[in-house]
């Protein structure tokens, strides 16, 4: 199946990007594939490339960027959600992209299922 | 359709909600959710009263990571992050009750 | 885009204290202009997103409210408000600012099953 993953608090603060991340691997583990990660909300923070977490902790940034490389998975930031934050190309972590919220409406309709994580 | 939470019962009343509209279906609790997934704590009534009428899983992960993997409530069933997927896939939609 | 489904916009939170009702409203807005089959529902909190007569000046956000009478220009005209929720807020339909339809939690439960897609904020 095709799925689509939306993600809206930020790393570290609340547990929804580590649920959502492993709920990717799992899914393409089982063969399914993970069209689109769309980062809403806070969520918008999980593309900063500014994040540096202490060494023994896991990098939640470049942990998406490794998956979308390896799988071929669409990381997608919401412009409008991205500029309020503070997010813009100039420190956008590799692997991601700026987009508007079309994208997620696509996300839903290009998608088989499209699963939310979030507070 | 699957319904998801997140939120532990004892301070949100989100799984409560899920309860009182999923009609029938299942639900997954993950995250802080978990929580009513346990004995002994004051929401357990009620989750035993929600098993009659809807299939309630629970996220193992979450709930190990809680300390809490000893205190399953019978008649709930255990999954991980590729029983996760699975739910998904068996139902045609799914809600997460942020 | 070709392919319509039906996006039920699920609101649970109340307005300010967080800007999930906002961003929700902005997915909306654009979720209609892709002419998609948009309906929006309101539960527990979220009820009081529909309050009428607020008032932001003094926390200085801006007052999103008057989008939701805005909605019909965009032909986003299913709006959905759970009962249980508007009794335990003590707040009847002339409380709200636009006309809704008033479910029981049974009939939100089937209607949200009707649904292709489903998003909560």
């Amino acid at each position: 199946m095709k799925f689509g993953i939306v993600v809206n608090e930020g790393p570290y603060q609340h547990q929804s990007a580590d649920s959502a991340y492993l709920f990717a691997k799992a899914a393409i583990a089982k063969g399914h594939e993970v069209w689109r990660v769309f980062f809403y909300h806070d969520g918008v923070n999980n593309s900063s490339a500014l994040t540096e977490p202490p060494q023994d902790d896991r990098h939640i940034v470049n942990r998406w960027a490794k998956l979308a490389e390896e799988h071929n998975v669409d990381l997608v930031v919401c412009v409008a959600a991205a500029l309020r934050r503070g997010i813009k190309d100039e420190n956008l972590a590799k692997g991601f992209r700026i987009s508007g919220l079309g994208q997620l409406v696509e996300a839903g309709t290009k998608t088989d299922r499209l699963v939310t994580f979030g507070d | 359709m699957l319904h998801i939470v997140n939120k532990s019962p004892l301070e949100n009343s989100s799984l409560e909600s899920c309860l009182m509209v999923a009609g029938s279906g299942d639900v997954l609790l993950i995250e802080d959710a978990v929580y009513a997934a346990t004995t002994g704590n004051i929401f357990e009534p009620k989750l035993r009263a929600a098993l009659g009428k809807v299939k309630v899983y629970v996220l193992q992960p979450d709930l190990d990571a809680r300390g809490m993997g000893d205190r399953l409530v019978a008649g709930v069933t255990s999954v991980d992050y590729s029983g996760f997927v699975d739910l998904t896939t068996t139902n045609n939609t799914c809600q997460s009750w942020l | 885009m070709s392919d319509i489904k039906k996006f039920m916009f699920v609101n649970r939170k109340a307005p300010y204290g967080t800007i999930y009702a906002l961003e929700s409203l902005e997915v909306v807005l654009i979720t209609a202009a892709f002419d998609q089959d948009v309906s929006l529902a309101f539960l527990d909190d979220g009820v009081f997103q529909l309050k009428k007569g607020q008032q932001t000046k003094g926390i200085e956000i801006k007052n999103f409210s008057p989008t939701y009478r805005a909605l019909e220009g965009y032909d986003v005209e299913k709006l959905y408000v759970m009962k249980e929720s508007m009794d335990a807020r003590g707040l009847t339909e002339d409380d709200l600012l636009v006309p809704v339809t008033v479910l029981s939690s049974t009939e939100m439960g089937a209607l949200m099953d009707e649904q292709d897609v489903v998003l909560s904020f």
